[in-house]
């Protein structure tokens, strides 16, 4: 039965093979020199330059690459930490608690799922200057403290996994909501936020637009650092390649690791937004 | 004040008062006061951090943009005084604006038609009774995990004129080699296979997900009337899955009204903001940011950028609409 349609799976292998094609791409050309990316037939194979150009990356000075790697991973970190929580809080609200204008408030938090920052981009970069925090970290961390996507994601978890009876039993033994959140609703949530956490660490590493605008060359997330190496001042394409690998590695192997619950994730969301 | 006199009156209420039976309700004490008022107010408490964050730095940039784009202000001068609707008018006039408009929309036509028949056709297979479901699944949503920027970058080099391995394997049937980002319509090709690579799968998941929802019995119904696999997919599969379909092209057009990042590394180059040398990728988005930080126009790029938002809100219109209907179909 399993096996009814050999055809089923040689479309599958091509289609991951697709997939995985351009990274693996990747791979050889961070493994070669320039001469032989630049020499037909194409190599398709990994060759011996792998650490060399690895190393050059880190080297390079004008793109500050390690820097770059500890800057994402702090921002993204502190962005995910601020995203559950204040999603978990929001959602909880949202999905267990009667007050005025729940309703419209929510049909409000779908309605910031629909506006991309991006078209808010003139304004936020005159906001950040007079702030004085153009050019660095907090300026690509604070718009993304919170996320309507992940307001909105913690409430429909909360709705099905916290049972009203729970919640009535901690009032009537007195308990106040923040205790009843951080004693019985928070635990109820974690498979949620564990996801959640994943998708928006993910996204805040991959993010591009707004730290390419608003970070100084001092201050580069990792994206940012590789969108400076390939910017036409550098034809180092397997300089480029490698620094492509190693900002896109810790991602793969979070998803290697954490796959089913991403996927688990994206499936979720997807069918109830 | 008052929550004394509210207490005592509470006091005297019948239940306590009548002494008849057992007390059926505890008097109100001053910590239950605080309790309800405590349950009163903790929900405003609890969803405030993402209103009052959203506020600052979401809801009133996107504000702001309308009132900057009524006025003339550059980058570094500042506010130079109210135009009204001049840059809505230069803008309408605009031919660099119109042909990024074009781009963004070719580009996205060009992209999204074979990803969501793709993405349908690959959530189809994917709910068969597959051996080391996961692996696949995981497979296909690799791409997804790849940065917007590394996607750029890689397909820049698979792209590549002389040496890019696009061109050589097409040498093989016999085609010349393609000056990828030389022509319009060469460009949106390579710029639309970077968007697929990445959103196919990502599509086929979220498909997949409604696809789980439609009943069992529908398909072994089919299978016992003689239903090819074909026709199955056809007659139950699309027709099951027409909501979600028109709700992932919905997302997939405002994300396509948004496209920069693929263009912009596509293109590399000191200049690359500009799309290509005559503009021919340039999107939307990026003659935003051109407009913007090279041209130093906030005013003007802040129109831009509202035209952009018009855009979006109506698909966002449509989205509400069509949510709302999937409800009622529930």
């Amino acid at each position: 039965m399993k096996t009814k349609n050999p055809l089923l799976y040689v479309g599958l292998v091509a289609t991951v093979l697709l997939s995985i094609g351009p990274l693996y791409f990747m791979l050889v050309m961070a493994s070669r020199t320039n001469d032989e990316i630049v020499s037909l037939p194409p190599p398709l194979t990994l060759g011996d330059k792998l650490f060399p150009n690895v190393d050059r990356v880190f080297d390079n000075p004008d793109v500050l690459f390690g820097q770059a790697l500890v800057n994402s991973l702090l921002v993204a970190t502190v962005a995910t930490v601020c995203v559950v929580v204040s999603s978990s809080l929001a959602g909880f609200a949202f999905a267990k608690l009667k007050f005025r204008g729940r309703n419209a408030l929510l049909l409000f938090v779908i309605g910031t799922m629909m506006v991309p920052v991006q078209l808010g981009l003139i304004p936020l970069y005159m906001l950040m200057t007079k702030l004085g925090l153009n050019g660095g970290l907090p300026s690509v961390t604070l718009p993304f403290v919170v996320a309507g996507f992940g307001v909105f994601m913690m409430r429909q978890f909360a709705e099905q996994a916290i049972p009203d009876e729970m919640i009535e039993a901690a009032r009537v033994d007195g308990a106040s909501t923040f205790r009843i959140f951080f004693s019985i609703v928070f635990p109820a949530l974690r498979p949620a936020a564990a996801v959640l956490g994943l998708l928006t660490f993910m996204e805040r590493w991959n993010d591009f637009l707004w730290p390419y605008l608003t970070l100084d060359a001092e201050h580069p997330t990792v994206q940012v650092a590789l969108s400076r190496l390939s910017s036409g001042y550098y034809s180092d394409q397997s300089l480029i390649m490698a620094g492509t690998l190693i900002g896109t590695l810790p991602l793969v192997v979070v998803f290697i690791v954490f796959g089913r619950q991403i996927i688990g994730g994206i499936m979720e969301g997807g069918l109830k937004a | 004040m008052t929550v004394r006199t509210q207490d005592s009156g509470a006091r005297t209420r019948p239940p306590a008062g009548t002494g008849a039976g057992p007390v059926r309700r505890r008097p109100l004490r001053l910590r239950d006061r605080l309790t309800k008022a405590e349950a009163k107010v903790a929900p405003y408490a609890f969803v405030s951090p993402f209103f009052i964050v959203f506020a600052i730095f979401g809801l009133f940039p996107l504000l702001y943009t309308l009132w900057v784009s009524l006025h003339d202000w550059s980058l570094l001068a500042g506010d130079q005084g109210f135009v009204g609707l001049a840059n809505y008018r230069e803008l309408m006039q605009d031919s660099d604006f119109w042909r990024a408009l074009t781009n963004t929309i070719g580009i996205f036509v060009v992209a999204t038609i074979p990803q969501l028949i793709l993405a349908t056709v690959l959530a189809q297979v994917l709910n068969g009774k597959l051996r080391a479901r996961t692996f696949w699944r995981m497979g296909v949503l690799l791409p997804n995990v790849t940065s917007v920027a590394a996607v750029g970058i890689i397909f820049g080099l698979i792209f590549a004129r002389d040496y890019g391995i696009v061109n050589w394997a097409l040498g093989h049937v016999g085609v010349e080699p393609i000056n990828w980002r030389g022509e319009r319509w060469s460009s949106w090709l390579a710029i639309s296979v970077m968007v697929d690579w990445r959103w196919t799968g990502y599509n086929a998941l979220i498909l997949l997900a409604s696809l789980q929802a439609v009943p069992k019995e529908l398909y072994e119904a089919a299978r016992i009337d003689g239903a090819s696999a074909w026709r199955q997919f056809w007659s139950i599969t699309v027709p099951m899955l027409r909501p979600t379909i028109i709700f992932v092209s919905i997302v997939a057009t405002i994300g396509g009204i948004q496209l920069f990042t693929e263009p912009l590394l596509f293109g590399s180059g000191v200049n690359a903001i500009a799309g290509g040398s005559t503009g021919q990728f340039q999107t939307v988005a990026m003659y935003l940011v051109q407009q913007a930080f090279t041209g130093q126009r906030f005013g003007y790029a802040s129109t831009v950028a509202w035209v952009l938002f018009i855009l979006i809100a109506v698909f966002a219109v449509i989205n509400v609409a069509l949510l709302r209907r999937i409800k009622s179909v529930d």
